[in-house]
C-alpha cells in the first residue's frame, strides 16, 4: 500500500498548543513539508518570533533560535552573514513584522539579505489576547479597538506589496490557507520561495493570510469564511514579484 | 593608533570576523576601521538600520558560534539593552563596546563614565550580569578587546568594554597580540543545521516558574564563578597607604598623575584601579578597609561606582567622592587638591 500522508521529518511528534481553528498549525506543517521536499532539514536554522509561534522549536525538528519581538530579520541577517551555507528562515506574525519590527524587515529586504520570510497575517496580536495589529481591518473590533478600528488607528498595512516594491527581494507572494486548494498553492509558493534562497537570489517573502477564531470571536468555520470574504479582497493573493519573471502571476 | 582603532584591530586578531553597528560619536572610528579592514580579512562589516538591529545581528552571528561584536555610545547602548538581556538569557557570547558620552538624553559627546550603573548592574531587564572591562590606556583597550572574546565565549555571556572618548580617541603606541584563527573550539550549543544530531534550540523562554528559577540559579552560579575567577585590577602604593584612591578608566588615568604628585610630596596615598567593573574587586577593598583610614573615589559621573566601594568598605573606612559630570574632565591638579583635602580632613 502506498503511504499518502505522514508527519514530515522536519516536524516533531508532539501536540501543538495552537487554538482550535488557528492557521498557524497549517502553516507550520507547510514549512516542514517544504523543508522535507527540498531535503534541507540538516542545514536549516529557523528564527522563531515572539508571538503565537514562539514555541516553533517544540514542533519543528530543526535547529531553532528565539529572537526578540520584531527582530527576526536582524537575527537572520547575523546568522546568514556568518554562515551563508545554511538555509535560514524567519517565521513572523503581523505584530512582529508590521509594527515593532518594520525597520528590521524593510532594511533586510532592501539589502536583499538571502534568507526567507514566512509571514503569518492573522490581523491581530494573537498571543497577547487579540489586540489591534497594523493589519487589522478598518472597523474590526479587537480588545484595544472595542468600538472598531478607525483610520487614524492606522490603515491596514499591505506588507507584501511594500516588500515587493523594493529591489532587494527575489520573490514576494501572498497566499491563504482557508481552503484545501489554497493550502496546496501556499505550499507550492513556500517551496518556490525557499528555492530562491537556495539559488542565492536574495530575500524571499511569503505572506500567508491566517484565521484567528479566538482573536476574532468567531467559530473556526466563520473565521475561514471571513478570510475569504473580508481579507482576500483587501489583501489579494498571488505572486507579486519573482526574479524568474515567468513565475510572476 | 587611537583607542577605538586599537580595539578594532585587537578584535580582528582575536578572531572576530563579524561587526554590526550604527554610527554615533565618539566611537565611529572603531566602525570605520572595521569597515576598511574586515572585508580584506575575510570578514563582514555591516552598517545596520539601528543599534537595535545591530545587536540583534550580533545575536544571530553568535547563534552560529561565530565571534561577533558591536560598538556604540551611550544612547545607542540604551537601545541595545533588550537584546543584551536576551543574549544573557540565551547564554550567547558577544562583545559590546560602549564609548560612553555625557548624558542623560542626547547629552553631549564629551568624555563621561556615567554609564557605570547601566553596564555593571545589568542595563536591560531581568537578573543578569554583563562582564564589564574598563581600559585606561590604548594598549589596555587593545588587550581587553582581545580578552573580551575569550571570556565571552568561555562563560557564554555578553562582555562590555566601557570607556570614555578620552581612551577611544587618544593616540598611543600599541603592541598587538598575534592573530588567532577563529576558535575551533567545539561549541555544542551552536546552531549549524541539525546534521546527524538532534536539533538544538537557543532560547531564554521558560514558561514554568520552576524551570525559569532553575535557569536563573544556573546563571547566578555562573556569575559567582566569574566573580571568583575573573577579577582584574591594578594597584599602586598600597603597602603603607592611609588614603586609597579608587578609580577606573579615564578617571583613573587622570588621578594616577595626582597620586604620583601626592607621593612625591610625602602623602601616603595609594591607588586601586578596577579593570573589571563586573566582577568588581570587592574583596580587595574589603581587606583594605580593615587597615586604611579612608577611600576616595574619583569618577566621571555623579557617583556610581562609589556605591560599590561603600558596600565593600562596609562602614570600616570612610568613603569620599569627587566626580565631574556632563563631559567635564578634571585636571590632575584639581584631583591633587581634592586628595590633599581628603587626606587632611
Ligand atoms: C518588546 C516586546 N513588546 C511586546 C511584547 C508582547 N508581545 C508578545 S507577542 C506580541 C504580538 C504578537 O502578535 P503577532 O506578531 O501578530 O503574532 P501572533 O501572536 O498573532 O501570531 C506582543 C505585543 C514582547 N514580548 N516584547
Amino acid at each position: 500500500m502506498k503511504l499518502v500522508f505522514d508527519r514530515p521529518k522536519s516536524m516533531k511528534d508532539t501536540v501543538m498548543h495552537y487554538c482550535p481553528g488557528c492557521s498557524h498549525g497549517v502553516v507550520t506543517r507547510i514549512v516542514a513539508e517544504a523543508i522535507d521536499i527540498l531535503d534541507i532539514r540538516e542545514k536549516t536554522v529557523c528564527v522563531a518570533p515572539v508571538g503565537c509561534a514562539v514555541f516553533l522549536y517544540e514542533y519543528l525538528n530543526l535547529d531553532v533560535t528565539e529572537s526578540p519581538h520584531g527582530r527576526p530579520p536582524a537575527v537572520a541577517t547575523g546568522i546568514k552573514r556568518a554562515r551563508p551555507d545554511l538555509f535560514v528562515f524567519t517565521y513572523q506574525g503581523d505584530g512582529d513584522i508590521a509594527a515593532i519590527g518594520l525597520a528590521e524587515i524593510l532594511s533586510a529586504a532592501n539589502r536583499g539579505e538571502n534568507f526567507s520570510v514566512v509571514y503569518v497575517n492573522n490581523t491581530v496580536y494573537g498571543m497577547t489576547g487579540g489586540q489591534m495589529a497594523p493589519t487589522t481591518m478598518l472597523g474590526q473590533r479587537t480588545t484595544t479597538t472595542p468600538y472598531g478600528k478607525g483610520a487614524m488607528d492606522g490603515r491596514p498595512l499591505r506588507m507584501a506589496e511594500w516588500i515587493a516594491s523594493l529591489d532587494g527581494p527575489s520573490y514576494v507572494a501572498r497566499m491563504a490557507v482557508n481552503t484545501p486548494a489554497n493550502v496546496k498553492k501556499a505550499r507550492k509558493t513556500v517551496i518556490e520561495a525557499f528555492r530562491m534562497q537556495l539559488e542565492g537570489r536574495g530575500m524571499s517573502f511569503v505572506e500567508i493570510l491566517a484565521a484567528c477564531p479566538v482573536g476574532w470571536g468567531l467559530s473556526p468555520i466563520e473565521a475561514l469564511a471571513r478570510v475569504e470574504k473580508e481579507l482576500i479582497p483587501y489583501y489579494p493573493l498571488g505572486v507579486l514579484k519573482s526574479v524568474d519573471s515567468h513565475k510572476a502571476g | 593608533m587611537s583607542g577605538a582603532e586599537a580595539m578594532a584591530e585587537a578584535a580582528i586578531r582575536a578572531g572576530c570576523r563579524f561587526y554590526f553597528g550604527y554610527p554615533i560619536t565618539p566611537q565611529s572610528e572603531l566602525a570605520e576601521y572595521l569597515a576598511r579592514e574586515l572585508p580584506k580579512r575575510g570578514g563582514v562589516f555591516l552598517q545596520a538600520e539601528s543599534e537595535i538591529a545591530a545587536i540583534n545581528m550580533v545575536f544571530g552571528a553568535s547563534v552560529t558560534g561565530a565571534r561577533a561584536m558591536t560598538s556604540s555610545s551611550s544612547p545607542g547602548i540604551s537601545l541595545k539593552q533588550e537584546a543584551i538581556s536576551y543574549m544573557a538569557g540565551c547564554e550567547l557570547p558577544g562583545v559590546i563596546v560602549n564609548v560612553c558620552r555625557g548624558g542623560p538624553g542626547l547629552g553631549n559627546i564629551a568624555p563621561s563614565e556615567a554609564d557605570y550603573f547601566q553596564a555593571v548592574k545589568g542595563g536591560g531587564h531581568g537578573d543578569y550580569r554583563n562582564i564589564v572591562l574598563a581600559p585606561s590606556s590604548v594598549q589596555e583597550a587593545a588587550d581587553l578587546s582581545y580578552l573580551a572574546f575569550d571570556i565571552s565565549e568561555k562563560y557564554r555571556n555578553p562582555v562590555m568594554i566601557l570607556c570614555s572618548a578620552v581612551i577611544a580617541q587618544m593616540v598611543e603606541p600599541v603592541e598587538f597580540m598575534s592573530p588567532r584563527r577563529p576558535e575551533e573550539v567545539e561549541k555544542p550549543w551552536a546552531l549549524t543545521g541539525a546534521k546527524g544530531r538532534e536539533p538544538r534550540v537557543i532560547k531564554s523562554l521558560r514558561l514554568s516558574e520552576q524551570e525559569l528559577e532553575e535557569h536563573n540559579r544556573h546563571l547566578q552560579e555562573k556569575y559567582a564563578t566569574v566573580k571568583a575567577k575573573e577579577v582584574r585590577y591594578e594597584t599602586r602604593y598600597l603597602e603603607d597607604a592611609e588614603l586609597v584612591i579608587v578609580a577606573f578608566g579615564t578617571s583613573a588615568r587622570i588621578v594616577s598623575t595626582a597620586v604620583e604628585t601626592a607621593r612625591e610630596k610625602g602623602y601616603k596615598v595609594g591607588l586601586l584601579r578596577p579593570i573589571t567593573l563586573f566582577p568588581f574587586p570587592t574583596h580587595v577593598i574589603r581587606k583594605l578597609a580593615e587597615r586604611v583610614k579612608k577611600f576616595m573615589v574619583f569618577e566621571l559621573s555623579a557617583g556610581q561606582m562609589v556605591e560599590d566601594v561603600e558596600i565593600a568598605a562596609a562602614g570600616k573606612a570612610a568613603v569620599n567622592f569627587y566626580g565631574r559630570m556632563g563631559g567635564s574632565v578634571p585636571s590632575p591638579e584639581e584631583d591633587f587638591e581634592k586628595i590633599v583635602d581628603c587626606y587632611r580632613g
